[in-house]
């Protein structure tokens, strides 16, 4: 059977919060991008995935077709594409990023509620 | 590779009024960080910028061009 790298990438999404596509691992990220990015959401103290592109080519290609968004990294919230490195930093100084994750995690006790 | 010119020609002839600011980040010709000033920014997310200015470049991005880093403005922002 083939792979559906796609139906994956829908399931990461879905299945958690926050989801970052990244070059390395939030541990050991291999791009600077990728760990500013990491660095940002880690500064937030918040849980993410972290998807290795690296360790992956099908799903390098797959996502960057998914977001119809060439580069990586790429963040996810609540199942949204959110941007790159850029746009999360910008998001950042603008406190926009921190509302918008924070938003992500009260619908879930809402959920639960 | 690519030219920083080569950058700031595909950005100008898609937004005449940009204002265009291309640094090489890392002295190798395929690392930029672009800042742009456009009233085509006017009103747009910050993805749908990103997106405007990746679009002049999806045939080198990823291949030639390795990174391209952008802040996108609109003007007075």
């Amino acid at each position: 059977m083939s792979r559906d790298v796609k139906a994956e990438i829908s399931d990461e999404i879905a299945q958690n919060k926050i989801v970052l596509y990244m070059k390395g691992t939030p541990e050991m990220p291999r791009c600077g991008f990728s760990a500013a990015s990491a660095d940002l959401l880690n500064q937030m103290g918040v849980p993410y995935l972290g998807i290795n592109v690296l360790e992956d080519e099908e799903k390098w290609v797959a996502i960057r077709e998914y977001s119809d968004w060439p580069t990586i990294p790429q963040l996810y919230v609540d199942g949204q594409f959110i941007g790159g490195c850029d746009i999360m930093r910008e998001m950042f100084a603008k406190g926009d990023l921190q509302t918008s994750i924070q938003k992500a995690f009260e619908d879930v006790d809402t959920d639960a509620g | 590779m690519i030219e920083p010119e080569e950058i700031r020609r595909r950005i100008q002839e898609s937004m005449p009024d940009a204002e265009i600011d291309v640094s090489d980040l890392t002295g190798t010709m395929d690392h930029y960080r672009v800042e742009v000033v456009s009233k085509a920014f006017d009103g747009l997310p910050p993805v749908q910028r990103h997106r405007k200015v990746y679009g002049l470049f999806s045939d080198v991005i990823g291949g030639p061009l390795h990174a391209l880093s952008l802040e996108t403005r609109a003007p007075g922002e």
